[in-house]
């Protein structure tokens, strides 16, 4: 599922909607606000990192070394 | 000799020789909590008559003419997510108090425990570490010692409050994204995250794996350092633990900074931040003489790939309580969780190739720097509900911002020690120290030089 824009508040709670059922998550009204919210943020963190491309060679480390 | 203001080195000569037993000590510690903590709130457990019992050992060893070992006597409390065993391991929560008592304590409490400290509680933490303010909804607002209307920040906000206000001279905590260093420099104590995976998380409830780090919190360097080398050593029971041999610092606090290469950093770490916060890096920079300034890139991107995995692994670990009784979390954590359960798994993947490539741009650094300079905080600790500050004439929202110069270190996992800069009168501050993968001991030295100097110190904070 690909994440909304950030300043799209539709899509937004859109896709917070269908992802939560698809993850089986019950969103009760008072906190389906402050999802949409936070999800506006991680669209946004996401937008910066598609913005920055990597070498297909770029892997995480299976193995995580400082 | 006070023994709230005593730090753990003078408590373990004085039970050691036997200028005071270890009893005495416990009691006295015990008795400190028992006045003082209503006010601030650090403790959710005061483990008394563990404390006591273990104490007694103590006094028997060094009675039977034995080695109590190095923290001989010295109390000691930790974060509610390490787990003492017969003790419900809260992390934060309510929820967890449905869990069963721990069957045994964590590898870092036993290591301490070996080295003669004894153990009197458990200290207030974000649920589930998801914070830098120790507001918890469940268990109250732990308070920062040097002024009760602020925050201690956090998540490890109990273990800094704890150690400023002389409650005992040593806790430990945990840092993901900044959870050690920041309630340290917002509490003016000494607090260091050292290198990912050189201090063993076994029996300590994660938050976001593969960037869950422990550390120590103290009032002086030596007993920083005291608490690092009890610490050290592999253990198969956590599986990023590193296989590299301990290498103890304390013998190295005295070697001084000479052949050390410093520079201070330079672009995001110069910039946002009010004055007072970029006035102490220049001040201790200046006793240093680190005249360097080096920059590292994509700080923004940095912060926004750090954030993707915290969530996306922190949600994850909590996926079943968030379906079943998501009422049940801290509304101050609950959105957050949700959110992070529903990020796509290409942002984390992409997060995740993104922090190797940062982590070759930060080894790039550290081939020509040995320890780098920043602030650990951009601003003295907010008030407890202040939700918005200005930097530049821009107004910002608080609690986002605290992290901004912790965050890019633990994502790649290098050793980082937040030192409190001496600010007689005023609200602490700290700088942060940060040097290349296991060289903590550069760290301790730089620290120790500054301490000597006088650039940076913890005393008992004056209101506590």
């Amino acid at each position: 599922m690909r994440p909304p824009r950030p300043d799209d508040p539709d899509a937004l709670a859109s896709f917070v909607d269908s992802s939560a059922a698809l993850l089986g998550l019950r969103l009760d009204p008072e906190m389906r606000a402050g999802v949409i919210e936070q999800v506006a943020l991680h669209a946004r963190a996401m937008a910066l990192l598609d913005g920055f491309p990597l070498p297909d060679d770029l892997e995480p480390g299976p193995v995580w070394e400082p | 000799m006070s023994l709230a203001a005593a730090g753990a080195a003078a408590i373990a000569a004085a039970v050691r020789r036997g200028e005071v037993t270890a009893r005495a000590v416990a009691a006295d510690a015990l008795a400190r909590i028992e006045k003082r903590d209503p006010g601030l709130n650090c403790f959710t457990a005061v483990l008394a008559e563990r404390a006591l019992m273990e104490a007694d050992r103590v006094d028997r060893v060094i009675a039977g003419g034995g080695d109590p070992g190095p923290l001989a006597g010295v109390p000691f409390a930790v974060k509610n997510l390490f787990d003492v065993a017969g003790v419900v391991t809260l992390a934060g929560s309510i929820i967890n108090r449905d869990h069963p008592p721990a069957a045994r304590d964590a590898a870092a409490v036993r290591a301490l425990t070996r080295a003669g400290a004894v153990l009197v509680g458990a200290l207030n933490m974000d649920e589930y570490a998801f914070g830098f303010s120790t507001l918890n909804s469940h268990y109250g607002p732990t308070r920062n010692p040097h002024d009760p209307a602020r925050i201690a920040g956090g998540s490890s906000g109990g273990s800094a409050a704890a150690v400023a206000a002389g409650l005992v001279p040593l806790a430990l905590g945990s840092d993901t994204n900044g959870s050690i260093r920041v309630p340290a420099g917002f509490c003016g104590v000494f607090g260091l995250k050292p290198t990912y995976g050189r201090l063993s998380r076994a029996g300590v409830a994660l938050f976001s794996p593969s960037l869950d780090h422990v550390g120590p919190f103290a009032r002086s360097i030596h007993d920083l350092a005291c608490a690092y080398d009890a610490l050290q050593g592999h253990d198969a029971d956590d599986p990023v633990s590193s296989a590299l041999a301990p290498e103890p610092v304390s013998p190295q606090l005295a070697g001084g900074v000479d052949g050390l290469r410093l520079a201070v950093a330079d672009g995001h770490f110069a910039t946002a931040a009010e004055p007072d916060a970029l006035a102490a890096v220049d001040d201790v920079a200046r006793a240093l003489g680190a005249g360097r300034r080096v920059s590292l890139p994509e700080v923004a991107r940095v912060r926004a790939a750090a954030s993707i995995i915290t969530a996306s692994e922190g949600a994850n670990l909590h996926l079943a309580d968030l379906r079943a009784r998501p009422r049940d979390f801290d509304p101050r954590t609950r959105d957050r969780f949700l959110a992070g359960a529903l990020l796509p798994a290409s942002a984390l993947v992409q997060a995740q190739r993104f922090r190797r490539w940062f982590r070759d741009r930060a080894r790039d650094v550290f081939r020509h720097v040995d320890v780098l300079i920043t602030p650990t905080l951009p601003f003295v600790a907010p008030l407890l509900e202040q939700e918005h500050t200005t930097i530049g004439g821009a107004t910002i929202p608080v609690r986002p911002h605290i992290g901004v110069f912790t965050q890019p270190f633990s994502f790649v996992g290098l050793p980082a020690l937040s030192a409190p800069v001496a600010r007689s009168g005023r609200l602490p501050l700290g700088v942060q120290l940060v040097a290349a993968p296991h060289r903590e001991a550069d760290l301790f030295r730089v620290a120790a030089t500054l301490e000597r100097d006088g650039i940076v110190a913890a005393p008992v904070a004056a209101s506590a």
